[in-house]
């Protein structure tokens, strides 16, 4: 894997273990079908959430939820009505983001909810 | 749920509205929406406040920022929302104080780097908002002086977007001002050169006469002569007889010039009252759009707006295209113009005194005793019917001009040394200009000329007596109603002018002169 796959599987746990500290039930990692991927999707309470993972390891290239385009959304909406008319899924589902930091063994985390435009 | 307010102005015409933008940062992907009718130059603000603001020493939330222009059905253009954008942005991140904010309008157009670039536009934008209630303003530095003829406004004159934040309680370094000397606000000179002065004109003495009679009661004027008769000469020196203007009239002729960057090579905005009466003199290949007002989208004032409350002057009259001489009549009557553009229309001031100059006839010649126009007959006709009856009618006084002969020539050094300048013949139409004034007062008009016909022959009824010559001619049928009322105002101003309480015989005579021949061209020419 190149550097930065490995630094976006990185992020990815970081981000699937900050939703379990948070009582998120991780369902599955990097699902993907013929409409793109989703990092990860989980549930909470009676509500799916689909999360968008985006690992900087510095701010060169501006904040990581600017790397998140229109596009991206779109696809990833449609990615999550493929994953709910093939999986029984609870009645509600939500769009989210998550931006993590790595930087130097320190990690932090930025989590928007709700990020349908 | 964040929400900050701040305030600008949006102009179409001279007619200012004040605008609310309100921000909100909510918790989603970042994004920057600018929604209530920005043009294509609006639009880009969002662009121009980000770099601005980061260069500033802020930084901004990495949420959607939408902003909102109310009220949203009002068209806004330009850059000038920039600083009050910026603002309201910056106070929903919690980096200002809103209070303070709200309190104040905010004009001015952003550089990339958080400097302030000035506007045009501000003086009646700053009368929009006082008229509003806002007794604080924050403006570019470079608009500071047009602005401050706002009376009675708290205004502040700023050059970065640091500043002004930290006018709102933020503490950032304010860098030094860079853009100081970029732009050279130069004076608007509506000021006659110094150089002109009646005194000047040689011989000419009724042609002077007449002038004052004219810039003393506002009447139109006409001058039909041959080519270097001193036609030109003479509607140059108007302006020099005309008093200051009133400081309702200057600031209104101000903020015609303030909306209209690049008149008088003026970018952006004015820097001084203008209070001398304009003059302007457009070339006979101008168009409609230029003399009347247009623009593209917006509406814009022409050249009648600029010469508001002085002179409009047209040389060679009849060479200008009948459409444009026609297009004059209306705002000749109403004293202003409706510009109407696909982004609205806007009403402009133009209330201004027209002089024409014209040639008797193509080759000039027309009015010679030797008898040398070489013009036929049918190019005099169609070279005289250029200049309409409806116009002509508009325009009280016509007069024949015949170049000065060898013995007014010799004559005319008397005359200067007895001294008949422009300053003093000013102070003589000062003098007649408050007579009038105090007798139309409790009126909208001020002049004579703006009489209209009722009130004239009801108000400002003239002994039977001594208008004994009038009737005969209206009796004859030489005079028509209309014409019967162009006589009566002129002769009132020329009582005016002499100091006495009402126009007496003498007057009469010489308004029937002054008013001269209904087709002055045609008349002159002998056939």
């Amino acid at each position: 894997m190149t550097d930065k796959q490995d630094l976006g599987a990185l992020g990815e746990k970081a981000a699937a273990e900050y939703l379990e500290s948070l009582g998120y039930q991780i369902l599955i990692r990097n699902w993907r079908c013929r409409f793109g991927e989703v990092d990860i999707i989980a549930a909470e309470g009676n509500q799916t959430v689909f999360v968008e993972v985006k690992t900087r390891s510095g701010s060169g290239f501006g904040h990581p939820f600017e790397a998140i385009t229109a596009a991206k959304v779109r696809s990833m909406r449609k990615t999550a009505g493929a994953y709910c008319s093939e999986h029984k899924t609870a009645p509600s589902i939500r769009l989210d983001a998550i931006a993590v930091y790595l930087r130097g063994g320190q990690t932090s985390i930025e989590h928007l909810k709700q990020v349908f435009r | 749920m964040i929400v900050a307010k701040s305030y600008g102005v949006s102009l179409l015409g001279l007619a200012g509205t004040p605008i609310e933008i309100e921000a909100e940062i909510s918790s989603n992907l970042p994004n920057f929406v600018l929604v209530g009718l920005p043009d294509a130059s609006l639009t880009e603000a969002k662009d121009r406040v980000r770099s601005a603001t980061n260069n500033s020493g802020f930084t901004l939330p990495a949420r959607r920022i939408t902003v909102n222009l109310s009220p949203a059905s009002v068209p806004k253009h330009g850059s000038g929302f920039d600083l009050a954008i910026a603002v309201a942005v910056l106070t929903a991140s919690g980096q200002l104080n809103p209070k303070s904010v709200a309190d104040a309008v905010h004009l001015g157009e952003l550089a990339l780097d958080g400097s302030l670039r000035p506007i045009a536009g501000v003086l009646p934008s700053l009368l929009a908002a006082k008229k509003a209630g806002f007794s604080r303003a924050i403006v570019p530095q470079q608009n500071l002086t047009e602005a401050l003829l706002v009376n009675d406004m708290h205004i502040i004159g700023v050059s970065s977007l640091a500043e002004v934040a930290n006018l709102h309680g933020a503490n950032v370094s304010v860098p030094a001002s860079k853009n100081k000397g970029l732009v050279k606000v130069e004076t608007v000179s509506t000021h006659p050169s110094p150089k002109v002065d009646v005194s000047d004109v040689i011989g000419q003495g009724v042609a002077i006469h007449a002038l004052t009679v004219a810039a003393a009661g506002g009447h139109h004027l006409l001058m039909v002569g041959p080519p270097g008769a001193g036609k030109t000469m003479l509607a140059e020196r108007l302006p020099t007889l005309l008093p200051d203007l009133e400081v309702e009239q200057a600031l209104e002729n101000t903020a015609i010039h303030s909306i209209v960057a690049g008149h008088n090579r003026n970018w952006a905005g004015v820097d001084e009252l203008l209070v001398r009466p304009p003059f302007e003199a457009p070339h006979h290949t101008s168009s409609v759009a230029a003399l009347v007002g247009g623009g593209m989208g917006l509406p814009r004032p022409g050249l009648i707006s600029f010469a508001n409350n002085g002179v409009l002057f047209l040389d060679e009259a009849p060479e200008f295209a009948q459409p444009i001489l026609e297009a004059l009549r209306q705002p000749l009557e109403s004293g202003e113009v409706l510009i109407n553009r696909s982004a609205g229309s806007a009403r402009f001031p133009a209330r201004f005194q027209l002089v024409l100059a014209a040639n008797p006839c193509p080759c000039g010649k027309g009015q010679s005793t030797k008898g040398d126009c070489n013009c036929t007959p049918q190019q005099k006709v169609r070279y005289a019917a250029k200049l309409s009856g409806p116009l002509l009618d508009r325009i009280d006084i016509r007069l024949v001009i015949q170049p000065a002969s060898a013995a007014e020539i010799a004559i005319s050094k008397d005359n200067q040394e007895s001294g008949m300048n422009s300053e003093k013949l000013r102070e003589l139409v000062s003098q007649a200009r408050l007579r009038s004034s105090a007798r139309l007062a409790g009126t909208p008009w001020r002049l004579n000329s703006q009489v209209p016909g009722p009130y004239l022959r009801r108000q400002m009824n003239v002994e039977k007596a001594m208008r004994v010559k009038l009737d005969r001619k209206l009796e004859l049928g030489e005079l028509s109603m209309r014409g019967y009322d162009r006589c009566l105002r002129l002769a009132w101003t020329l009582a005016d002018l002499s100091g006495e309480e009402r126009p007496n015989d003498q007057h009469i005579s010489q308004a029937l002169y002054l008013r001269g021949q209904d087709n002055p061209m045609e008349l002159t020419c002998p056939t």
